[in-house]
């Protein structure tokens, strides 16, 4: 029997069929089998995708979760080769001892290298670290009827570009070798700041993120009126001197998924408010380990279950820097008004490094991601009214969260989708991609 | 450093309890039938922190070949603190059921070939009067069950055969591990139509295969709770049991 998954935010909700794979010379086989059997399939690693990216058109994805093998590390140069389905926990585990640790790292580290790659995740450090593309050296592409194909920046140039953030469509990633980063200790050294209005997050993130590795702000999306906007900085960078340590506690976990979102109109309004009022007026310097600064909500294995059974949507968009402060200033009036829930509401600046990937995410801009418990009022009134204010603005929403853009958003924000189109292996599909491009 | 040796180094438990030693700095010698699997199975335990890994391409049922690799697993680690014998295959039941050969293959490589190779390794452990046999077993081989007897056969006369070998060598100092997984989710298993809350995950099993081995456990049944299924399933007097189907 195989397992059946769903996305991270549970929506929609159609099963997946995943088909493992566990050697890499299984691999070419896996993908003409499955083509055969079933028309076309998709990768899919650990499921950290929001919305339906990660879903096969047919249903029925080749799970690469179980091709976790290292194939090479160079501990004096920081260089690691390992199969996709390696988790960036478990890169994490092996490095940090030994001084090193990721580049660019997504707020879980449960996501798995080849789903790094596909989605071209990044992290708090964008403003000066690009994407996770920016840091992949090279990777093996397997496709339907050929050969393993070496793709980099020098060989085969294209398939690279359109592998970064191209969704899985282009060929499963057997393998990725990535650089990494030298650090001296695993602490991370917070500064954290808190803010009365939208305009002050600008002006503290660009002040803060020249001096800073890291800056990402928590923003009360549920505050209205001269309180609207308000959240706190915090700005990191690795600390100088410590320990080498990785502390993968005990986790707690969800067991079961409750009947209706824990996540309510009650529950955030007393997080957010707390939150905000537990932040000290002042300036606060603390040293913190890096899992719970990079990885707070992995301490709650499942905890999109928290949502209940209806599941989640994470709305995460990118303004350009010119239109960001006027355009999120709208779009958090919107939210508030609209009194859907929140926890999660992040706010970060990205930089201008560009990616080599074609259907890459970020832009120089300010990019904004909120999680709401799924309704029919989520998906009818508020997703069409935000998206009318990101298009106006010229932004863009991420793929990788995404489970309601129009096909016309994604064609005009990412013009680059035809030439991923047009490498697109004829056995890979996936359903986000037959929805925003027919 | 522990100096290790892996007998069906590729299987799904035998990794997860190779990767756990990898990052323990052990050095390791791992057995399995194909070259290729093992040289990247190899190189994941070396990137993992293995102290020195090497590797010995073998086919278990091939009885003539098990001197030689325990010579050269010698020759490598000079002394086996730990010995996993970890090889074997999920039997086809109804395929056994209707041909003798192969319900003897499948006994050849679940218990001939285990029982061979308990019958090599017991001199040297006696002469090393310390270090692990962990042998994976099963749940299957506690009692005969129509749904998977010819498994259960083969797996049960593993089981006896560690119990004497077992006693045998607490004399000396060294210790017989006679592991039990109930249902592991496995490539092994994962044909099959499992319940999913009875299900361990490999690492679990692994982890537990480590705290038996440094605590010297003789018997594990791991996810522990199997050992009471099994005592219910053992106690169910046989004029009962033969009319169940379980």
């Amino acid at each position: 029997m195989n397992k059946t998954a769903l996305s991270w935010g549970r929506y929609p909700a159609t099963q997946q069929d995943l088909h493992p794979c566990v050697w890499r010379s299984d691999l070419s086989n896996k993908i003409s089998d499955l083509q055969h059997e079933y028309g076309t399939t998709l990768p899919f690693g650990n499921g950290r995708s929001y919305g339906d990216s990660c879903y096969a058109d047919s249903g029925h994805a080749l799970h690469t979760k179980t091709l976790n093998r290292f194939i090479m590390v160079d501990w004096t140069l920081g260089v690691l080769r390992a199969e996709a389905g390696v988790t960036l926990s478990e890169i994490l585990e092996l490095s940090i001892p030994r001084g090193w640790f990721l580049p660019v790292t997504p707020g879980t580290q449960f996501v798995t290298l080849g789903g790094a790659i596909a989605n071209d995740v990044h992290g708090k450090n964008h403003h000066v670290r690009g994407t996770f593309g920016n840091h992949v050296r090279c990777f093996s592409l397997r496709r339907s009827n050929e050969p393993a194909m070496l793709c980099s920046l020098e060989d085969n140039s294209s398939y690279f570009a359109a592998t970064i953030g191209g969704l899985g469509l282009t060929g499963v990633i057997e393998w990725a070798e990535i650089a990494l980063m030298p650090i001296q200790s695993s602490q991370i050294d917070t500064t954290s700041i808190r803010f009365d209005r939208l305009t002050d997050f600008f002006t503290l993130a660009k002040d803060l993120d020249s001096r800073h590795e890291y800056g990402v702000a928590w923003i009360d999306c549920l505050a209205t009126g001269s309180r609207a906007g308000r959240g706190i900085f915090i700005a990191a960078n690795h600390a100088q001197e410590g320990a080498l340590k990785t502390n993968l506690k005990n986790h707690l976990s969800i067991p079961v998924i409750p009947r209706f979102s824990i996540i309510n109109g009650l529950t955030t309004r007393l997080f957010n408010t707390l939150n905000w009022h537990l932040q000290s007026a002042q300036t606060k310097n603390k040293s913190i380990n890096f899992e719970p600064y990079f990885y707070p909500l992995d301490r709650v294995l499942q905890c999109n279950r928290l949502y209940g059974r209806k599941g989640f949507q994470q709305f995460q968009c990118v303004i350009p820097e010119h239109a960001a402060e006027p355009a999120l200033a709208e779009i958090l009036v919107t939210i508030a008004k609209s009194k859907q829930a929140s926890f999660l509401a992040v706010l970060k600046r990205c930089g201008n490094m560009t990616s080599p990937g074609l259907l890459s995410f970020p832009m120089s801009g300010t990019s904004l991601a909120i999680d709401f418990p799924n309704s029919q009022n989520l998906t009818q009134t508020l997703l069409p009214k935000l998206d009318a204010i990101v298009r106006a603005s010229r932004g863009r929403l991420y793929p990788a969260k995404d489970a309601h853009m129009t096909g016309e958003d994604f064609r005009n924000a990412y013009p680059a989708w035809t030439e991923v189109e047009k490498l697109r292996d004829p056995a890979l599909n996936s359903q986000f991609w037959k929805r925003v491009t027919t | 450093m522990k100096r290790i040796l892996i007998i069906g180094a590729t299987s799904a438990i035998a990794t997860a309890c190779a990767r756990t030693w990898a990052s323990q700095n052990c050095a390791l010698f791992l057995v399995a039938r194909n070259p290729e699997k093992l040289a990247q199975h190899a190189a994941d335990l070396s990137a993992r922190g293995a102290a020195s890994v090497s590797t010995h391409a073998m086919d278990a049922t091939d009885l003539g070949a098990h001197n030689n690799m325990i010579e050269c697993a010698r020759a490598t680690l000079s002394t086996l603190d730990i010995v996993l014998i970890a090889h074997g295959t999920l039997s086809d039941q109804s395929a056994c059921e209707k041909s003798s050969a192969t319900a003897i293959a499948e006994f050849n490589t679940n218990a001939v070939s285990v029982i061979a190779l308990l019958t090599a390794l017991a001199p040297i452990f006696e002469q090393q009067r310390n270090g692990t046999l962990a042998v994976i077993s099963s749940v299957a081989g506690d009692r005969g069950r129509p749904s998977n007897y010819y498994y259960g056969a083969a797996k049960g006369a593993v089981s006896i055969c560690c119990q004497g070998l077992r006693a045998r060598l607490y004399k000396v100092g060294a210790t017989v591990l006679t592991i039990k997984p109930g249902f592991v989710d496995t490539p092994m298993t994962r044909h099959l139509n499992l319940p999913a809350l009875l299900l361990a995950t490999p690492e679990g099993v692994a982890r537990s295969i480590l705290r038996a081995i440094d605590k010297r456990k003789s018997v594990l049944y791991t996810p522990y709770w199997w050992a009471y299924i099994m005592l219910i399933i053992k106690l169910i007097p046989e004029p009962i049991f033969k009319r169940l189907n379980l």
